[in-house]
Formats: C-alpha cells, structure tokens, sequence
C-alpha cells in the first residue's frame, strides 16, 4: 500500500515461517519442538494484546485468560458442533477461521461488558475486578456441562497449525501496529500518560479505555480459539489465573506498551516454562527432590521482582524495533 | 457586555466545609486577554477546574459561547472550545513532542477505527493534515527542532510552551492559562508576553490568564479581576486595579507575591 515498511514485516515474517518449515521438514525441529514454537505464537497474541490494555492505555488487568476462555470455548464448539453434524464440510478452513473470528468477537463482547462498567474503577479496584472476572469464568466453565464441565471441551478438531498462527500472530502484530501509530492509539497512549490531561486535550478516555479493552479481549479470544483447536481440547485449567499471570509477566518483562518487546518476552518465557517443566519433572523423578510444576511460578515470581528491582521498564522499555515502526512523510 | 464569551453568574465551591469560590461573577468578552489574580489558595485554579468541568460548581451557571456548560464532561467542553493548561505541568512525557500536540487533534478525526488499522488513503491524508498542523503550531512556539524529541527530554520552559500548543491544538475560542509564566527568568517572560499577544492575534481566541507576575498581568491584561480568599475585591481596567487600595493590602501588602 504504497508503504515500504509493511512489506518488511511482511518479509520478515515470511522468512520465519519459512526457516521453521524447512527446519520441521529435515527433521531438525521435531514435532515437540513445534509444539512450544506454536505455544510461544500463540503466547504472543495474547501478550500483545494484553499489553494494548496495560501497557498502551495503562490500565490493569488481571485476567486477560478469562477472555482466552471465552474465545477458546466458543469457537471450539462451532466446529465441534458442525464437525459432529457432518464432517466433510470441515474440508475448507474457511469455517475454521470464521469461528475463530467469531470467537473473538465474543471475547470483545464480554470485553464489553465488564470493560464498561470497571474502567471508572482506578488501579487497585480493577485489578480486582478483572481477577474475579478470570475467576468466575472459569467457574462458569467448570459447572456448565453442555461443554464438558470440569473434564473441559472435548473432541475438538485440529485445524490450528503452524501456518495458521503465523498468519494470525502476525496480523495481530500489524492491526495494533497500525492502532497504536494512528490517532486512535495516541488517545490511548495519552490515558496512560496522563489521564487528566488526556480529557482537557479532547479524548474522551472512557470509550477509549473500553476501546483498549474491547480489541485486547478480542485478540486473546482469537488466541485461544488457536491453542483450542491446536490441542484439542479446552479446558478450565488452562485458563486459569496462572496462566493470566504468565501473560502479565511476559509484558512487563518485555516492556509495558512495547509490542516488540512482548513478542520476544513471549517466545522465552515459553521456552522457560517448557525448560522448567523438564527441569524439575527430572529433579523429581530422577533426583527424588520433592518438588512439582507449581514451582515454575515461584521461578516466575523471583524474575518478576527481579525485573522490578533491576530494569524496572523491563527488556524494551517502550522502544520498538525498527520494523514495526511506521515511517512517516515528515514533509 | 451581553455577547460576553464567557458567562459565569453566582458561582461557589466548597471542598466539603471549606469555601473555594465564593458567588463569582465573570464577563469574558471575546478577544481580550483577562487576567485573574490573587494570592496563593485564593480560588484561581479552582475557578478553572469549574470552568473547564474537572469539578461542578454547587452554586450558579457557566455559560459559554451562548450556551451552558456546567455539568458537561471535560472532553465535552473542550469541543466546545476552551482548552487549558495546568499550574503544574500535565505533559504526556513518554511520547514525542509532537506526538503531545496530535493527541489534542483526535477528537476531529473522521477516520473510522477500521480505515485506520488498514491505513487507507482517506487515513493517511487525515494524519499528514494533522501532521502539518501540529508542526506548524510547534513552528510557532519554536519547537520545529523538537518534534521528535521524547516530550521530557525539553527544559521546563519549552514544557510550558508546548502545553499552549496542545491547548491550541483543540482549536480553542477561549484558552486558560493557569499561571503561564511560573519558573520562568525575566528574559522568558518577557518572550512570553509577547507570544500570548501574538496567540490572540493570530487565532483570534479569547485569553484568560491566571498570573503571579505583576508585570504580566499589568503588562498583557486588558481586564484584570483580583480575588482574595475565594471572594472578589476588584475588579477593572489594569490602571484602575492596580491603584485599588484594597488589591495593594491583600496582593501587594503583607502576604504579597
Ligand atoms: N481538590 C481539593 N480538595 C480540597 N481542597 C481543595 C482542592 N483544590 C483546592 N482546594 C483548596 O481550595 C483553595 C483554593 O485553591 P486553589 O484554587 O488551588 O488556589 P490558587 O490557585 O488560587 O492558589 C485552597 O485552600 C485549596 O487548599
Ligand atoms: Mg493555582
């Protein structure tokens, strides 16, 4: 579109997807490798667009799962449901990616809801608030039976690939990318910076908080309609305040409102998490240390503090890489 | 006096027992630079958070271009037309100095979400029209040179000149300036004397300054009105105010500036 610079991310995406491929196609990353490669895409989705509310617009929320859960349960049953109704239509992944979409929208929706009512709420009190909010939809999950209640949704049909999250990690990047460079995603920024101010300078800061909050929730429902339809499986577990901890933890080790930063925070805390687990499944079995997985967290909480005491803006900071940054005609 | 710009009648505020402002009665006529002066904690900031709805006021009407504007949001009064800037600097500090100026240009974006995070042509020629306004409003405030410059990277007093530029940015008819020349050397302030004028020439916008600077107030104001615990106690031309016998106790006098 006449820019030079969407290209470049175009490219540099397209190289990835390629290496990645061409490396799995040799054998030289097996399947269990693609497993975490896929995991880390995903967790860049949702630490992005986590960062869209809590780094850009400068709220706080605790519970960006909870909308992962709202993206993963819907669109998982859409293609369930068709997929026991009558299994040749899955041919295509037109309706794959339709309920993914419509997953999202979901997501934005209960986004909506409890976006509108809490963003006058400031700092601690929203915390709060989206934390029970994760809370109770999982709760939620856990008692419905309709999908699977606390043996979670079964059956799902694998239609995430890598291809496939490439392709949405990528298109996450470039539409807030393109939000946070346009006017839009400055009113946004001003919140953050300023709030008072934000209002004397025009914005109305309500609507854009539940803006920032409506595309983030959306984003993390696209998130997990992928990690559902790549495990085959959603299940309340997963979308836990654990896993919505992780998340914040990858954006402030990245950098609060730097979407470059959330990316490589993402892929390493992934790869962490996939190397601790290891760890300490070896530590426990053939150590005989006493020690469980729930450790990982108490590792998280040490780098959390760590990151507080010694590089407070994190790896980034709010800078950005060169590629994702828009050039513009200063003349 | 009737096409006054600003109309404020029977205006009081109290912060639970203790009276702010106390009936004030203002006539801003448009296009002149009005100052208001009084000792510290005499009301003033508070007459321009009642102004510009950061409080509503518990007595009297606000009325503003014609119509009334007390009980409106911030933001809403702000399309109206009155921008301002704070006693204590509120910058946008991370973003760029630019950047600081475009945000006071988004409320008039037609661009839906949609074409923005496409980036069609109808959003890009938007965002190079407020890009040239911005940079234009900095040419002004000679800050061209700083555009890109994260906002709290600049000394304290082109701070103070890029608040007026955001200000401006809203495209204001009236613009508050709480204390426009605080921490500034004699030097600057005579520079920002001389930009306030210039504004008002050029934008055509009404000036309502609140200043400590005797010589700003006596050297720019056109009107001046003196308010002393939350009441008035004069209130004219500068001459006239500045021999007020009542103004030279409360102002000059014993607790003067
Ligand atoms: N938000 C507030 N809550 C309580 N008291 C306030 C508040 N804002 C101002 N005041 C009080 O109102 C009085 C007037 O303050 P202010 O308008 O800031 O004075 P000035 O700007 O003239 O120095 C002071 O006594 C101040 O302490
Ligand atoms: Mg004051």
């Amino acid at each position: 579109m006449g820019n030079l610079k969407l290209p470049r991310m175009l490219i540099a995406t397209a190289a990835f997807w390629a290496v990645v491929s061409i490396l799995n196609a040799t054998g030289i990353l097996n399947g269990y490798f693609m497993i975490i490669i896929n995991r880390s895409l995903i967790f860049v989705i949702l630490a992005v667009s986590l960062n869209l509310i809590n780094g850009i617009t400068g709220q706080f929320s605790l519970g960006h799962m909870g909308f992962a859960a709202v993206g993963a349960y819907v669109s998982g049953s859409i293609t369930t449901l068709i997929f026991k109704l009558s299994p040749d239509t899955l041919a295509g992944n037109g309706i794959f990616v339709v309920a993914i979409v419509i997953g999202g929208l979901a997501a934005g929706f209960v986004g909506f809801l409890i976006g509108f009512p809490s963003l006058r709420l400031k700092g601690d009190y929203l915390a709060i608030m989206t934390l029970g909010f994760g809370e109770i939809i999982r709760t939620i999950l856990n008692n419905i039976d309709a999908v699977g209640g606390p043996r979670g949704l079964l059956g799902i049909p694998k239609f995430s690939n890598f291809t496939v999250i490439v392709a949405f990690a990528f298109l996450t990047i470039a539409i807030l990318r393109n939000l946070v460079q346009s006017s839009h995603g400055r009113a946004m920024l001003s919140i953050r910076e300023n709030e008072l101010a934000a209002e004397l300078a025009g914005v109305d800061t309500t609507r854009y908080k539940v803006l920032g909050f409506i595309i983030g929730a959306f984003f993390a429902g696209v998130a997990g309609g992928l990690l559902a339809h790549l495990l085959q499986i959603a299940h309340p577990t997963q979308y836990g305040f654990y896993a919505s901890a992780l998340v914040l933890i990858m954006v402030y080790a990245g950098g609060m409102g730097s979407l470059t930063g959330s990316v490589i925070a993402a892929f390493t805390l992934t790869f962490l998490t996939e190397g601790l687990r290891v760890g300490i499944d070896w530590l426990k079995d053939t150590v005989g240390l006493p020690v469980g997985t729930e450790w990982t967290m108490v590792i998280y909480a040490i780098l959390l503090i760590l990151i507080m005491l010694f590089r407070t803006e994190g790896l980034m900071g709010m800078r950005e890489a060169k590629i994702l940054i828009i050039a513009e005609e200063t003349k | 006096m009737s096409d006054a710009l600003l109309k404020i009648k029977g205006m009081s505020h109290y912060f639970g027992g203790l009276k702010a402002v106390s009936n004030f009665d203002f006539e801003v006529p448009e296009g002149v630079i009005y100052g208001l002066i009084g000792p510290n904690g005499s009301g003033k900031t508070t007459t321009f958070n009642l102004i510009t709805g950061i409080y509503t006021p518990t007595e009297g009407s606000i009325t503003f271009d014609g119509s009334e504007i007390k009980g409106m949001k911030p933001y809403k009064i702000v399309h109206r037309g009155i921008a301002r800037t704070f006693q204590n600097l509120r910058i946008f500090s991370n973003l760029s100095v630019i950047d600081n100026i475009r945000v006071a240009r988004h409320f008039t974006v037609r661009s839906s979400l949609a074409s923005s995070l496409l980036r069609l042509p109808g959003f890009k020629a938007e965002e190079k029209a407020i890009r040239q306004e911005a940079m234009h409003l900095l040419e002004i405030m000679h800050l061209e040179d700083r555009s890109e410059e994260k906002a709290k990277n600049l000394p304290y007093g082109e701070l103070r000149r890029l608040e007026i530029a955001r200000a401006l940015a809203t495209r204001p008819k009236l613009v508050l300036l709480d204390e426009p020349a605080a921490g500034m050397n004699p030097k600057e302030v005579a520079d920002l004397m001389e930009l306030i004028v210039r504004v008002r020439n050029e934008f055509k916008v009404t000036v309502f300054l609140i200043e400590h600077h005797m010589k700003v107030v006596m050297g720019i104001c056109e009107r001046i009105k003196v308010i002393d615990f939350g009441e008035t106690i004069a209130e004219g031309l500068p001459e006239a105010v500045g021999k007020d016998p009542k103004v030279l106790e409360a102002y000059l006098g014993k607790r003067g500036a």
